[in-house]
């Protein structure tokens, strides 16, 4: 006996809420009856993409979540990693895509909101955000607004929270004309003891609702986010969630407060499908029940429904699992913050959600066949068929003048600087950003110790697009590299991955083949992936996006003194080249961005190589004695190089032969390297020990950057390119 | 010295300023909660950065009218020190104790940047530690800094000498170019007339450690420590 009393629904309205006849069938089946509306409703969010993974999960897998630093894998809000010194970091990447294109500002905005509890909720102060932005081709309509939007919308936020945004990436694509991406990440740290998990747990223990009061907003965002785009997308907008950046702040310092007491047992903010996978989560986690009076529930205006509550992604709210009898003590600290409490239900023994209203049941599930035994598709997969063609080694016209070439390629939005957009975020709030936006990876002191942690986010969307393995392994060695830039050995990685229709056989195969190649990449290099988000749906009128899944990856620094920049500081360092240029051109920027050609294969990844560089950059930059050190990679040596002189002002002379072909190729697995002059000889031997193909390549000074390649090398005034370079993106937009 | 650090709500810099006086410069320092009337008897209150109330309104118009203000107006009128920060400095002004208001930056967009200011006098006790004419360089993060007031009060505020501190070139010359929010005068930062209250829009707290890259606030504070010392035996009580 259920005693639910509302009417059921019919196959009819479970097709409108996305649910196919055999998942409705299922869900009749397990009830042992037709499903009300609200359970309806429930049903929906809970087996959503966004929510249940049902295509991705099988593939998930593959990838190794565990080593000895690991305190919390993949399933929690947000993965837990020892940092050393006591303290563990706790951090999470999560899209905002379909709700940004939709609505630019309030997406960005509760995008960063989202992540931020998700880390909190962990009962770890954040301090840090990283943004990983995919736009349209800069002309598309809408586009320079979307840019606009996303920008403030996240700045807005993150600014007024307090957290820095130290870093990120941004790329422009016409493949994201019709479905940007938002991936936003926040890293919080804690002592180790201190972390919290949201399991509940303890029959009898009153459930607490915390925040902002729920409204009307957000009903069905995440099945808005599981579904595709077409021209009328516009009409979703009231599916998008308004932010409130004061209320979450107050709620993240309220939060931490209650967590020094023993009264909370566990804790979930109300993300996608709010109350609705808050609560059936925590439950399924601890394999218990709960029931909820949604009388109780503090609302913006009367009159909403079992269904409305259940399924509003409101803001800024939080659930919490209490001690009995210690909810005064928390609710106390709630209020002095000045933010509502009421509890709005218990924990029960059997592994049930009663859902009751106006002294009706509402709805009356069980967990686990919601939760954890949804639904999971192995879908078709499919290898296009024209691959072989696709990877045929494309001609590479020969850049005439090759100084023209460099002058074109960082006049593109892709390869300019982004300070326009990092300027508009607080990069230096909570003094620990030692190095912020613009490098290769982001440095911030973790006080008290000569630690220093180092962030970076990176994918390549048009080598995955080429080759989805190589791409997705090619992501994560590309963010090793970064990390090692700077003297980090990675702890751990989040992703974000992004990708078109899963009910596409050749959708599904690029985001099997991406996360095997990360997983490889991973497994090679040692990085265990702690949590992570999947969006799939990302296409509009039949359109996928690029296949993109984002990597962002944490690294331990162990003395914060030795770390390199990754620009030219000073005149008269010798200039070594690391590892091997093969001459691919695969995806490369070269060919899409001054050819308009996207074709071969993406340069090959060799993790060996890759594992073996990072080991010499690493030991080498603990020594003390690299003075910069910049991976070479979209735009390949050319590009890197200018890069490193626009710091300081400080140019670079090449005294090596090389070819116009060699400046702008994009084999992985290099970098470059400003050492002290009396200690080239040491870090030659140290190179060579590693195996790592090093040659002594020039010098740093002046004020040109002068490569002397045969038949027609570089020679260009720093200030000029710099200025190319730094105007290049408000230009573009049109400021 | 006993320092006391307003706690508003929405405030997010509270941490970073009691990092330096407590763990830089080995002070006391308390944290003053916002719905307290008293400052604990602190020779030194900081209003810190942030969004004292959310701010929706105007950066600082509800933080003038709370309790923990009227402590701070007492203490102000008593010749106490007091230092306001960005959303402090906006606070101040809401609360009258500064002259001027922050409107929203002339791009219309929150800048985040290294600036160069030039110490217009160092006979304060928060620019002790400066040279008059010395140009250093600190980080802005705000939206609302744009610096204003009518011409006439501007020229009454020079002549005053209540300008502290104004944003120039490198070189220490005043131009548009360098004037990143568009403040009048290039005006960073403005005192009382009696000169123990500052209101500024650059973060000395963010520049005060070596191995942040700059340590050119540093001496903001340090200047106080000194001055405290010889003028505050008398005054408290």
């Amino acid at each position: 006996m259920s005693g639910v009393s509302a009417t059921a629904v019919d196959l009819e309205v479970a097709r409108e809420h996305g649910l196919t006849a055999e998942e409705f069938e299922r869900l009749q089946g397990f009830l042992g009856r037709a499903p009300s509306l609200t359970e309806l409703g429930i049903t929906s969010a809970l087996w959503s993409e966004h929510c249940s993974y049902k295509s991705s999960k099988v593939y998930l897998k593959e990838f190794p979540t565990s080593g000895a630093r690991v305190l919390q894998g993949p399933g929690e809000n947000a993965g837990v990693v020892d940092i050393g010194h006591g303290w563990v970091a706790a951090f999470k990447m999560e899209s905002h895509n379909h709700p940004s294109f939709i609505e630019p500002y309030q997406g960005a905005a509760t995008g960063v909101g989202g992540i931020l509890r998700d880390v909190f909720t962990m009962g770890a102060r954040p301090i840090a955000l990283l943004d990983a932005l995919r736009f349209g081709s800069i002309d598309a309509p809408r586009m320079r607004s979307l840019v606009d939007g996303v920008v403030r919308g996240i700045g807005d936020y993150g600014n007024c929270v307090g957290i820095p945004t130290v870093g990120g990436e941004t790329g422009f694509h016409p493949a994201y004309d019709g479905n940007i991406l938002v991936n936003a990440f926040a890293l919080g740290i804690a002592r180790r003891e201190r972390i919290f998990r949201a399991k509940a747990s303890g029959v009898g223990n009153p459930i607490l609702y915390v925040g902002s009061r729920t409204g009307r907003d957000g009903i069905h965002g995440a099945t808005m986010a599981s579904d595709s785009f077409d021209a009328e997308s516009e009409r979703k907008r009231p599916t998008v969630q308004v932010g409130d950046p004061f209320t979450e702040k107050i709620l993240l310092e309220a939060c931490l407060d209650a967590m020094r007491s023993s009264a909370i047992v566990a804790i979930q903010d109300m993300g996608a499908a709010g109350l609705t996978s808050s609560t059936f989560e925590m439950a399924a986690r601890g394999g218990i029940g709960f029931r909820l009076d949604l009388d109780r529930v503090p609302l913006r205006e009367p009159g909403l429904s079992a269904y409305e509550i259940m399924l509003s992604e409101s803001q800024e709210r939080m659930v919490i699992v209490a001690r009995r009898g210690k909810e005064e003590e928390v609710a106390r600290v709630f209020r002095r913050w000045g933010l509502e409490v009421a509890t709005i239900g218990e924990i029960t023994g059997e592994a049930r959600g009663e859902i009751r209203k106006g002294g009706e049941i509402e709805a009356s599930l069980p967990i686990a066949p919601l939760t954890d035994e949804a639904p999971v598709y192995r879908r078709p997969v499919a290898e296009p068929g024209d691959l072989a063609r696709r990877w045929e080694p494309p001609a590479v016209p020969e850049p005439d003048d090759p100084g023209a070439a460099l002058e074109r390629l960082l006049a593109t939005p892709d390869l300019a600087s982004k300070e326009w957009i990092w300027r508009q975020y607080d990069h230096t709030v909570r003094t620990n950003t030692a190095t912020g936006p613009g490098g290769d990876a982001a440095v911030l002191l973790l006080k008290g110790t000569p630690n220093g942690l180092a962030l970076t986010s990176d994918v390549n969307p048009v080598y995955c697009g080429l080759d989805p393995r190589r791409g997705g392994g090619q992501a994560v060695a590309e963010a090793v590299r970064n990390l090692a830039c700077v003297g980090a050995e990675p702890v751990g990685l989040t992703d974000c991955l992004n990708f078109g229709n899963p009910e596409n056989p050749e959708v599904m195969w690029q985001f099997r083949e991406c996360v095997r190649g990360m997983a490889e990449a991973c497994r090679a290099l040692d990085v265990p992936v702690v949590s992570g988000n999947v969006s799939l749906y990302n296409e509009t009128d039949g359109r996928s996006i690029l296949p993109t899944p984002t990597v962002a990856m944490v690294g331990v620094i162990p003395d914060l003194g030795d770390a390199p920049a990754s620009h030219f500081r000073r005149a008269g360092r010798r200039l070594i080249l690391l590892g091997v240029d093969r001459g691919e051109f695969g995806g490369s920027a070269y060919l899409r961005l001054l050819h308009g050609l996207e074709t071969g294969r993406p340069p090959a990844v060799d993790l060996d190589a890759e594992a073996r560089l990072a080991q010499l950059l690493r030991e080498t930059i603990g020594w003390g004695i690299v003075r910069t050190a910049h991976d070479v990679a979209e735009g390949g040596l050319a590009v890197a190089l200018a890069e490193a002189t626009f710091g300081a002002g400080v140019g670079a002379r090449l005294t090596v032969p090389l070819t116009p072909r060699d400046l702008f190729s994009e084999s992985q697995a290099r970098a470059v390297v400003a050492v002290v002059a009396e200690q080239t000889g040491r870090f030659l031997a140290a190179a060579e020990r590693h195996g790592v193909p090093a040659v002594e390549v020039g010098e740093t000074g002046g004020d040109r950057l002068v490569i002397g390649a045969d038949g027609g090398g570089i020679d260009v005034e720093v200030a000029r390119l710099r200025e190319i370079w730094s105007t290049a993106l408000p230009k573009a937009l049109g400021l | 010295m006993r320092c006391g650090v307003v706690v508003f709500p929405g405030s997010n810099c509270d941490h970073d300023v009691y990092h330096v006086l407590k763990h830089v410069l080995d002070q006391e320092v308390l944290f003053l909660w916002h719905e307290e009337p008293t400052l604990k008897g602190c020779d030194l209150v900081v209003l810190p950065g942030g969004w004292s109330y959310g701010d929706y309104l105007r950066g600082g118009a509800l933080a003038a009218l709370s309790p923990a203000m009227t402590a701070v107006r007492q203490h102000a009128e008593r010749g106490g020190l007091v230092l306001g920060i960005c959303n402090g400095f906006q606070v101040l002004t809401e609360a009258k104790l500064l002259p001027g208001a922050l409107r929203r930056n002339r791009d219309l967009r929150f800048e985040c940047r290294d600036v160069h200011l030039r110490v217009e006098r160092d006979d304060l006790p928060f620019t002790r530690g400066y040279r008059a004419g010395q140009v250093i360089r600190m980080p802005i993060a705000h939206g609302e800094g744009n610096f204003e007031h009518f011409d006439a009060e501007l020229d009454r505020l020079e002549a005053a000498r209540q300008v502290v501190l104004r944003y120039v070139s490198p070189a220490g010359e005043p131009e548009e170019r360098w004037n990143f929010n568009g403040s009048a005068r290039g005006i960073a930062g403005v005192c009382n007339p009696a000169g123990n209250v500052l209101g500024l829009m650059p973060h000395p707290e963010r520049a005060a450690e070596e191995v942040l890259g700059n340590t050119d606030g540093l001496a903001l504070f340090e200047g106080l420590l000194r001055s405290s010392a010889a003028r505050l035996a008398g005054a408290r009580r």
